[in-house]
């Protein structure tokens, strides 16, 4: 698993980020055992007290709750992952749209040029995996 | 708390090169000594290591001023080699075994197998980068509460850098704290959890290295070229 941090935004941000990515990506499943912080910092290489300070964030919302002495585990409260998810799919069209609109793009113009790019997509990616299988 | 100088300053012959540091350092924290040429880093691990005597102020490390006790407690990597180039790996890392009681073999030979360096050659026969890992890896063997590296990444290749940083990760103890100077800031900031900027013998900034980057909107590599811009 990358990690991919950036130095320009506080690194424990990031983190959460991403471990928010993975719950919803289904990476980390309701009700998973975390590896613990000294594991996840090694893993993003990054200094175990910034990684302490995100999953105690992450605890804080909820997303992960931590059971003494067992350790840090996945919400089994999937309404909550769904939640989170939708909140994010929706920042990320925000942001989409708002950058169409700077470049001048209409409604209608943006939903066909998007369906086009989907398609196009689409259809590329079959083409790969066909070849693959073909080899 | 692991580590605290009060008022310290030293002076070379007249020049002042620190004046009044105070610094407080606790327990299990990563902390970048940064700043430009002749700013005072290597003189502050010096005065820390008991190097070097202040001119005045204090120093303690856990309670103890500089002395026999505070250096059992610490492992201090110079930014130059000292150590003798006609010995093999493995001979210095006997004679390490034998003169500090929390020196681990077992994890020197660990790391020195994990970057391909063979104990059975001698020192004189690396290149500076590799000179560099032995080095890094007798100190970091140690089970130090305050780690002072000096430099301790310039002359590695890229790559073994990353190593270096994960064997620095994986080998200290949660109770344990590290000072790192170094010019490389963008390849270790993500490591660090503190930083220290020292502008002419002063402390310009001591932060949170996450909290710099809230309210800069800057990695601390920019906000380092930024506030000593030439």
């Amino acid at each position: 698993m990358t990690w991919n941090l950036n130095s320009d935004r506080p690194i424990f941000i990031q983190i959460i980020e991403k471990i928010q990515v993975d719950i919803i990506s289904g990476f980390y499943k309701s009700g998973d055992k975390l590896p613990s912080v000294r594991e996840l910092a090694q893993e993003a290489s990054v200094n175990p007290n910034t990684m302490q300070k995100a999953l105690s964030e992450l605890e804080r919302t909820g997303l992960v709750y931590s059971q003494r002495t067992s350790g840090r585990f996945i919400t089994e409260d999937t309404t909550m992952i769904d939640q989170l998810k939708s909140k994010l799919a929706k920042e990320i069209v925000t942001e989409f749209w708002d950058n169409m609109q700077k470049l001048g793009f209409q409604k209608e113009e943006t939903i066909s040029l998007l369906a086009k790019t989907i398609e196009i997509e689409e259809t590329t990616t079959k083409g790969e995996s066909n070849d693959d299988t073909g080899m | 708390m692991i580590l605290e100088c009060k008022d310290l300053t030293k002076t070379y012959r007249g020049y002042l090169a620190l004046s009044n540091i105070n610094l407080q350092i606790d327990g299990g924290h990563i902390i970048g000594l940064l700043g430009p040429n002749g700013s005072g880093k290597t003189t502050l691990l010096k005065l820390i290591a008991g190097l070097l005597s202040p001119a005045s102020g204090s120093i303690s490390i856990q309670g103890n001023p500089v002395g026999p006790a505070s250096k059992n407690l610490i492992s201090y990597l110079p930014d130059h080699f000292y150590l003798d180039h006609h010995r093999k790996v493995a001979e210095i890392i006997r004679f390490f075994d034998d003169f500090y009681e929390d020196f681990e073999s077992e994890r020197a030979y660990d790391m020195l197998a994990k970057l391909n360096i063979n104990p059975n050659q001698k020192l004189k026969s690396f290149s500076k980068g590799t000179k560099e890992k032995v080095h890094l890896i007798l100190a970091m063997s140690r089970r130090a509460k305050l780690y002072l590296l000096d430099e301790p990444i310039a002359g590695v290749d890229p790559a073994a850098r990353d190593y270096i940083l994960q064997t620095i990760l994986s080998n200290y103890e949660e109770t344990a704290s590290i000072l790192i100077s170094t010019h490389l800031i963008s390849d270790i900031e993500n490591i660090l959890d503190e930083v220290i900027f020292l502008q002419n013998g002063k402390i310009h900034t001591h932060a949170l290295v996450d909290e710099l980057r809230q309210e800069s909107h800057k990695s601390i590599d920019d906000l380092f070229r930024e506030v000593f811009r030439c």
